[in-house]
């Protein structure tokens, strides 16, 4: 917020945190490639964000509603036995999955639907692949009193069931989307045409750091509390800043959130973890930066499970949030400029991660942070005793219960 | 002169506006598109739209999302919208072809290769939905280099400033798009769009053309009127595919689809106005 941008400003042009540019541009990542209908809409939400970051009556609105209706801050908990278990730096984790609906996306939703409120929007609506972000918005639309629609790939309806009533009974509208894959990208396409349809009245909130400038910029600083937090806790507690930090990599807004506060503190290692689904030499996975290259989707340039024909390729991942062929174009610059060190888990392992921390610690990860516990294992047995591993546990695994479940072949 | 500048002059000469019908390449079936194309031809377009499959059409309602899925299932890709174009040339070197689609083929396949390969099928202009003129860097210059235009994208909700640069960047034609929501969508407000016409006549030379609503021969007249070219998509794509399921000829269907329009588009010339002679010739110049 802008909080955030006054400290970023005193940096100078050396900073890792001044970006994008003025079009949106990370390096030769993001910008806008939308149809010209939604070129106008995209840059009337530009100004209404820059407006209200800089307004600290917005500002202390959205500090308000994190505090009383998310619960932040959210903890930094010392993971001792499973310290122990990896046998090598001491793990911590930033208790994201104690927010409000149970993971960090609604730091998201409640910016961008304040942020529509006080552009006199009076219907929202979303995308959702596995239904938390579709939960947050309809969560937050209550809150406020909002018309919302969700799209949903109706494969993924039929996996997420339960998610759907959570949604309906919020009273927002789930609509199946029957196109393409059927998954998060075609609900992603589908939520575009309800707005470059309905964009007088229409806000669009998407779900993670990508789509079309100031979409990606805008969800990281909602987003970036995570790390802002997670850092002075850090400090307060152990007394320095951690030696690596970790996070799942879908889209990417857990993870912006989580490093982008430790960009320019050079001597904190960021690994970024993808979904490395049945292994990165199968084909079928959920990672672009480690497996994709460079092409253009959903309003960004960014890394891309793309074929050598440009036709987005399907993807897999046990983690439906992480199920998805792009990457927020921050992280394809972090990528290339070498900041931020991605790489790829797979289903197997995050599933073993998945059982480790419940049974070691009491705390069950949502799948996609189970990736970054999976990493964050590996990672803390090379590192010394003295280290600090800070991993963010972005969400609760109580919605993956039925998919874990029939990994052991049990029906609930 | 580029085949589509040569074209817009013969009918500013007639006093009419062009028909141009968009298809998906590989739909309704994977073969035939180039009769198809040659159909189109037959039954009065001035030009052809030929789309390019894309798994993402995220501009696109659900009838040419349909036709892009078939394509895509069918084997279908930019190459083979290439291939369309050079063979539809073999026995047509007038009537120009508009590439329509989304960025990420060409961007894969490399913007170079697909200028080279586009200019040697004999493609005369390359429509990108996903790429507005911020982002087009040098591309309207390449592919002007290799006599081929760039046409860009003009809605209700550009804003002046936006409009400039589009008509500044763009060649060929203007496309204006005639409602605020996806191809195929209805509702069009024709005296809306004349009047936005109008305006957009103040300040370009470029031909105008009207698309994104237009699907009977009553609109295509009315708009015939006042823009210089006539595009029609989805209200096609869904009478050929259509046809395909009644295991009927989908280049008989074009062809008693596209008729009432064609006479449409020839009856309303009469009515047609001043199409500013002035700004015509200074484009010539430039």
């Amino acid at each position: 917020m802008s909080v955030e941008a006054k400290k970023t400003d005193g940096q100078g042009p050396q900073s890792l945190r001044d970006m994008p540019d003025a079009g949106g541009h990370f390096g030769i990542f993001g910008g806008r490639f939308v149809s010209e209908t939604l070129m106008g809409p995209v840059e009337e939400l530009r100004q209404a964000y820059e407006a209200a970051r800089s307004d600290a009556s917005f500002v202390d609105q959205f500090e308000t509603e994190l505090a009383c209706f998310v619960g932040r801050p959210t903890p930094i908990y010392p993971a001792e036995r499973l310290t122990r278990f990896a046998g090598g730096a001491s793990i911590w984790l930033k208790r994201e999955d104690l927010c409000h609906t149970g993971a960090h996306k609604i730091n998201n939703t409640v910016g961008q639907a304040l942020l529509a409120q006080r552009m006199g929007k009076t219907r929202v609506i979303a995308e959702t692949g596995a239904g938390q972000h579709g939960v947050a918005t309809a969560t937050v639309a209550a809150r406020l009193g909002l018309d919302c629609v969700v799209y949903m790939g109706s494969e993924d309806m039929r996996r997420q069931e339960s998610n759907v009533f959570r949604m309906r009974l919020l009273g927002a509208e789930v609509v199946p989307v029957e196109s393409g894959s059927r998954t998060l990208k075609d609900a992603l396409n589908e939520a575009m045409r309800d707005w470059v349809t309905n964009v007088d009245d229409t806000f669009y909130i998407i779900g993670t750091v990508a789509g079309p400038h100031p979409y990606p910029a805008m969800v990281r600083d909602f987003q970036s509390v995570i790390g802002r937090e997670a850092r002075e806790q850090m400090l307060d507690v152990t007394g320095r800043l951690p030696d690596a930090v970790v996070a799942c990599v879908g889209g990417g807004s857990n993870a912006i959130g989580m490093f982008h506060p430790f960009l320019d503190d050079s001597e904190v290692a960021l690994h970024g973890v993808e979904a490395g689904g049945d292994g990165l030499e199968s084909g079928r996975h959920a990672a672009p930066l480690s497996a994709g290259r460079p092409g253009v989707l959903h309003g960004n340039r960014t890394y891309l499970m793309t074929d050598d024909d440009g036709q987005i390729l399907h993807t897999h991942s046990v983690s439906a949030g992480l199920d998805y062929p792009g990457v927020g174009p921050e992280h394809a610059w972090l990528h290339d400029i070498g900041r931020v060190e991605y790489g790829s888990v797979d289903d197997k392992a995050a599933l073993e991660a998945f059982h480790r921390l419940s049974s070691l610690e009491g705390i069950m990860p949502a799948l996609e942070s189970a990736h970054a516990v999976a990493h964050a294992l590996e990672l803390a047995a090379k590192l010394k005793p003295e280290e600090n591993v800070l991993v963010n546990l972005s969400g609760r695994g109580d919605k993956d219960m039925a998919t874990v479940a029939a990994q052991q072949g049990v029906a609930l | 002169m580029s085949r589509l500048e040569r074209r817009f002059e013969e009918l500013r000469r007639e006093g009419r506006a062009a028909l141009i019908p968009y298809i998906m390449t590989g739909d309704p079936k994977p073969q035939g598109t180039t009769d198809l194309m040659h159909a189109l031809v037959r039954a009065g377009a001035d030009a052809v739209e030929l789309g390019m499959p894309f798994s993402d059409p995220i501009a696109d309602g659900p009838v040419i999302q349909g036709a892009g899925e078939r394509a895509l299932a069918a084997g279908c890709r930019l190459r083979h919208s290439l291939e369309a174009v050079s063979e539809f040339r073999e026995q047509d070197r007038e009537t120009p072809v508009i590439l329509m689609g989304y960025l990420n083929p060409i961007e894969i396949m490399g913007r170079e290769a697909f200028i080279a390969q586009a200019s040697a099928a004999g493609v005369d202009a390359v429509l990108i939905v996903d790429l507005p003129p911020e982002e087009a860097g040098t591309l309207a210059e390449d592919l002007r280099a290799a006599e081929m235009d760039l046409v860009f994208l003009v809605a209700p909700t550009t804003v002046p400033e936006r409009r400039e640069r589009a008509m500044s960047l763009a060649s060929g034609f203007l496309y204006y798009v005639s409602l605020k929501g996806v191809t195929g969508a209805g509702g069009m407000d024709v005296a809306r769009v004349r009047t936005e016409l109008a305006g957009l006549r103040e300040k370009t030379a470029l031909p105008l053309g009207v698309g994104f609503g237009i699907g009977d021969a009553e609109t295509a007249a009315a708009v015939g009127e006042f823009a210089d070219a006539v595009i029609v998509g989805s209200a096609l794509v869904g009478q050929l595919h259509e046809a395909a399921d009644r295991g009927e000829s989908p280049a008989i269907a074009a062809e008693t689809f596209l008729a009432p329009l064609s006479r449409a588009v020839r009856n309303a010339a009469g009515n047609k106005p001043d199409n500013q002679p002035d700004k015509q010739e200074d484009a010539a110049v430039k």
